[in-house]
């Protein structure tokens, strides 16, 4: 097989596996899979970001917030139809990080995260601030009529679980294709040398507005299907611990791999639903598990089996 | 050569660092090809001057002139797809990728086989055999031929090398005189370079620098029966 078949096999096989779960797996797994993939949407975004362009953001729960609260409000207050508010959450996202992106990739490293994290305060209080709308960190539930797309009803099991893996696959694909595109190289490239990149004639600060951007449209988009398949929207998702929570995604399935972001969200998730059955200390759980990745596996799960034995994985 | 149009053509240029004139009034004129060495004492301000010229650092004062457009407030990146290639005095390279995807990045015409290109460009600098190795794996040496074969890859209308030679084995150093004289048929080059054998063999003019201002400039029998120039560099 050349290597471009390999991958492809790859990324499909794994998305078949994902079609047929619901058909094997109890329906609470099968929720609980379509969360994942939701939030795996979310990491991936995050992984453009931070794994491909090497940019640490603390504020990525801002963007995943825009996307949910853009859709929830416009299909709770406007009147908007699922479909047209999905895409105005998924632009939304794009938005906010664009414009957060022209400010804060002015700075880089501890400064970056910082000025990420400030700016995802800003937009958590700003949601409190405006609670006869939001209703605050009490969130509000979206109509039950509200949530079809197409004319399925995304409140029934096996629709969601659909929907949330069409997304899932359009993002995985997204993501497939962007980092095996000449763009995508440049990304890293910047990630790896910046100033040597400059010198290649690619202008950096572009470069990782675009990465920004692209992740701010994963993030959103991530965020208008939270709200839609679950029917809520609540100011937690804009807390910082989403934002950490996008980043241990990361690091534990492997930044800058593809299938990584899955991989991370789908052990952390069930790692934290095991911890709970034995002990209400949960995070102590992923604290360990945290502290074992970093001792043992640095690079992730995907980034050490790409180390140990598959060169191949992208 | 001296009746065409300079590719480049720099004038006044400035730019202090605190209390140090690191460049102090320069100008410079480069030809559409040959090669034009830039010599100097440590800290005589060739790596910041070439800095101005790349658009890695920015002038304090003066023009920079570039195929009869002034390039002095375009960014590094813009002069680069100009045609203003650069490599490092002090190696940069992309450690963690393989010698191919390094020059690959540099290879920039759309259309074209990228990859053909970039094996071309190694092949050029002999590291073709290396091209599937990561490039932090590459000796010292190799890493510089590494870094001249993706400046080669941008295919430049001129090539700044600064102290290419540095950490090159003997043996080495002949081939890339080979090289630069090759390249220099068709581009500028400007080469900053301490070995005087080198410097003398390759250069068709020659420009000194000293406490960042131009000392002389002139062929290389010029330069080497400059009095002034003996006195405050060959040392004599
Ligand atoms: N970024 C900087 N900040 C402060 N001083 C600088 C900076 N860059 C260069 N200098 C100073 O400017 C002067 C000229 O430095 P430059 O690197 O241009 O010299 P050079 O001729 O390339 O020397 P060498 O042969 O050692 O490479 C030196 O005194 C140096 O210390
Ligand atoms: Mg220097």
């Amino acid at each position: 097989m050349t290597g471009g078949v390999r991958v492809w096999a790859l990324h499909l096989a794994v998305l078949v596996a994902l079609a047929l779960a619901p058909l094997v797996v109890p329906p609470y797994h099968a929720t609980n899979l379509a969360r994942i993939m939701v939030l795996a949407v979310f990491a991936m975004g995050y992984n453009i970001a931070f794994g491909y362009t090497g940019l640490l953001s603390l504020g990525h729960a801002l963007l995943l917030a825009a996307g949910m609260y853009a859709t929830g409000l416009l299909v709770a207050h406007g009147g908007w139809t699922a479909g047209p508010a999905l895409l105005a959450g998924a632009l939304a996202g794009a938005g906010v990080a664009f414009v957060v992106g022209l400010l804060a990739l002015r700075t880089t490293g501890a400064a970056f995260m910082i000025v990420t994290l400030m700016f995802a305060q800003a937009g958590y209080l700003t949601i409190l601030y405006f609670g006869d709308l939001t209703r605050g960190d009490e969130g509000f539930t979206l109509a039950r009529e509200a949530r079809t797309l197409f004319g399925l009803d995304l409140v029934t099991d096996a629709t969601r679980y659909s929907a949330a893996l069409a997304l899932f696959a359009a993002g995985l694909i997204g993501c497939l294709l962007l980092v095996r595109s000449r763009t995508g190289r440049v990304l890293v490239a910047v990630r790896e040398n910046s100033e040597r990149t400059r010198m290649l004639g690619y202008d950096p600060f572009r470069a990782r507005l675009l990465a920004l951007t692209l992740s701010g449209l994963y993030a959103g988009t991530a965020g208008a299907a939270y709200a839609l398949l679950f029917g809520y929207v609540g100011a937690s998702f804009a807390t910082v611990q989403y934002s950490v929570l996008a980043l241990l995604w990361v690091l534990l399935g492997g930044a800058g791999t593809v299938l990584g972001p899955l991989v991370g969200t789908l052990v952390m998730f069930y790692l934290v639903d095991f911890a709970g059955n034995l002990t209400d200390a949960t995070l102590f759980v992923v604290g360990a598990a945290l502290i074992l990745l970093i001792l043992f596996a640095r690079t992730g799960l995907l980034g050490t089996l790409r180390a140990r034995a598959l060169a191949w994985l992208p | 050569m001296a009746a065409l149009t300079p590719l480049l053509k720099a004038r006044g240029l400035k730019r202090h660092f605190g209390g140090v004139k690191a460049v102090d009034g320069v100008g410079l004129d480069l030809g559409p090809t040959g090669v034009h060495a830039l010599i100097g004492p440590n800290g005589a301000g060739k790596s910041t001057l070439v800095g101005l010229l790349s658009g890695r650092i920015t002038a304090d004062a003066g023009i920079i002139e570039f195929a009869g457009r002034d390039i002095t407030r375009l960014p590094a990146h813009a002069r680069v797809r100009l045609g203003i290639a650069y490599t490092f005095q002090v190696t940069s390279i992309y450690p963690r990728l393989s010698v191919e995807d390094n020059v690959t990045l540099a290879v920039r015409h759309p259309s074209g086989d990228v990859t053909t290109a970039a094996r071309a460009a190694l092949a050029r600098v002999g590291l073709d055999i290396h091209a599937r190795q990561i490039a932090g794996d590459l000796s010292y040496g190799h890493q510089r031929l590494l870094e001249l074969a993706m400046g080669l890859a941008l295919t430049p209308r001129l090539l700044i090398l600064d102290e290419p030679t540095q950490g090159l084995a003997a043996g080495e150093i002949a081939g890339f005189s080979a090289l630069v004289r090759d390249v220099a048929r068709d581009a500028s080059v400007l080469l900053i370079e301490h070995n005087m054998d080198v410097v003398m063999d390759l250069a068709d003019r020659i420009t000194v620098l000293d406490f960042g201002r131009v000392l002389a400039s002139g062929t290389p029998d010029a330069i080497r029966k400059d009095r002034a120039v003996q006195a405050a560099y060959l040392g004599a």
